[in-house]
C-alpha cells in the first residue's frame, strides 16, 4: 500500500518539476518566483524517495501514518507560496497605485502646458500642423 | 505664516459626482481669502471631470479607480509638488460647507496644529445622524482616546485642513482602506498635532453615502480591525526637509 503512494508522489513531483523548468525555459516564469516552487517540489521529492527520513519526521511530530506527514509538508509549502504571492500582489498594488497617481499628475501638467501654449502662441501652433 | 499670503489648495475627491461637483467647485472659488481648487476624478464614468473643469477647477484624472484613499493622496502629491502651504480636503458630494474653510485655516494658524478636523459632533448644528452611527462615533472616539491619548469626536469626517508638513508626510503615507479614521491614528502616532473645531455640514444633496445605515456596524468592525492592524505597523521615520 505504502509503495503505491510513494510512487505516485514521486511521479507527481517529477512532472511538476518538469513543468516548472519548461515554464522557466519559455520565459513564462521568472526565476525569483520559481525558486519557492522548486524548493517545495524538491522537499516533497526528497521525502517521497527517502522513506526513512519521512518516517522519522512523522514519528517526531507524532503522525502515525507517514504519508500524512508528506501531505502536511506539501500543504505548508503551498501556504508559504500563497503567502509569498500575497506579498507580491500587495507590492504590485502599491506600485500600480503610484503609477496611476503619477499618470494623473502628468496628464494634468501636459493639459495645462498645452493650454498655456495655445493661449500664448496661437499662430505658432497652427504653423506646426 | 501671518502677513504673507498663504497658498491654500482645496483637494476635492470625486467619483461619479457630475451633478454635484460643479456647485461644489463654484462655491469653493467664492471662498475668501481665495483657495485654489483641484478635483481628483477617481475614474468617474459620468463626466465628472468635465463638470469640474467647466466650473473652473484644475482636474486630476485617475485612469483607474483607486478609491477615496488613493484619490486624496493624489491631491496631496499635487500640493506637495507645487509647494502649497496648506491643503483643505473637501468632499465632492456637497455635504461640506466651503464657507467654513476660513474657520478651519484660522484654527490651524492660531493653534499651530498640523491638522484641523471639521467635526459634526463637537457642537451639533444642523446635522442629524442615525443612532447606530452615533454609537459608532462614540466607539471611534474612545479608541482614539485610548490610542492617542486625546479625544477626537469625528474621525470619519473628510473635511480637514492640513499644513505643509502633514501634506508632505501624507503624500507618501496615506492609508488606503479607511483613510479618514486610519489617518487620524497614523498622524497622531507620528507626532502630528490634531485639533477639532465644530462645523456645519449639509445632508447629502445627491446620491447616497457610500456607507448605508445597515452596513454601519460592519463598517465599524472593519475599521477597528484596520486600526488594530495599524497599531502593529512600525512608526514611519519622518524625513526632515
Amino acid at each position: 500500500m505504502q509503495i503505491r503512494i510513494q510512487i505516485a508522489s514521486i511521479l507527481v513531483g517529477l512532472v511538476l518539476l518538469g513543468v516548472i523548468f519548461q515554464l522557466i525555459r519559455r520565459n513564462r516564469l521568472q526565476e525569483k518566483y520559481a525558486l519557492l516552487w522548486i524548493a517545495s517540489v524538491v522537499i516533497v521529492l526528497v521525502l517521497s524517495v527517502w522513506r526513512g527520513l519521512l518516517e522519522s519526521f512523522a514519528a517526531c511530530v507524532g503522525i502515525f501514518y507517514a504519508p500524512s506527514a508528506l501531505f502536511l509538508v506539501a500543504l505548508f509549502c503551498g501556504m508559504i507560496i500563497a503567502l509569498h504571492f500575497s506579498v507580491v500582489v500587495s507590492d504590485l498594488t502599491k506600485q500600480n497605485k503610484t503609477l496611476v497617481q503619477e499618470i494623473a499628475l502628468m496628464k494634468e501638467e501636459l493639459h495645462r502646458r498645452a493650454g498655456d501654449r495655445a493661449r500664448r502662441k496661437p499662430v505658432d501652433r497652427k504653423r506646426r500642423r | 505664516m501671518k502677513g504673507k499670503s498663504v497658498r491654500v489648495l482645496a483637494v476635492v475627491p470625486a467619483f461619479n459626482e457630475s451633478s454635484a461637483i460643479g456647485g461644489v467647485v463654484a462655491e469653493l472659488l467664492r471662498v475668501r481669502p481665495a483657495v485654489d481648487v483641484v478635483v481628483v476624478d477617481d475614474g468617474s464614468t459620468d463626466g465628472t471631470s468635465h463638470a469640474a473643469e467647466a466650473a473652473g477647477a484644475r482636474v486630476l484624472r485617475l485612469p483607474i479607480n483607486l478609491g477615496i484613499g488613493g484619490a486624496v493622496q493624489t491631491g496631496f502629491r499635487f500640493a506637495a509638488r507645487l509647494g502649497y502651504d496648506a491643503v483643505v480636503q473637501v468632499d465632492g458630494d456637497g455635504q461640506h460647507v466651503p464657507s467654513e474653510i476660513p474657520a478651519l485655516l484660522e484654527a490651524m494658524s492660531k493653534s499651530g496644529a498640523d491638522v484641523v478636523i471639521g467635526s459634526r459632533f463637537l457642537d451639533v448644528r444642523g446635522y442629524t445622524t442615525s443612532p447606530v452611527r452615533r454609537i459608532g462615533t462614540r466607539v471611534f472616539a474612545l479608541v482614539n482616546s485610548l490610542v492617542l491619548g486625546r479625544r477626537i469626536t469625528d474621525n470619519t469626517s473628510g473635511f480637514r485642513a492640513y499644513n505643509a508638513g502633514a501634506v508632505r508626510f501624507l503624500s507618501d503615507n496615506y492609508p488606503q482602506d479607511y483613510p479618514e479614521p486610519e489617518s487620524v491614528i497614523l498622524l497622531g502616532r507620528n507626532g502630528f498635532s490634531i485639533r477639532e473645531i465644530p462645523v456645519r455640514m449639509r445632508g447629502r444633496e445627491h446620491g447616497h453615502s457610500s456607507i448605508s445605515a445597515v452596513r454601519s456596524v460592519y463598517y465599524m468592525v472593519k475599521v477597528l480591525l484596520a486600526i488594530f492592524i495599524d497599531l502593529f505597523k512600525e512608526r514611519i521615520v519622518r524625513q526632515e526637509q
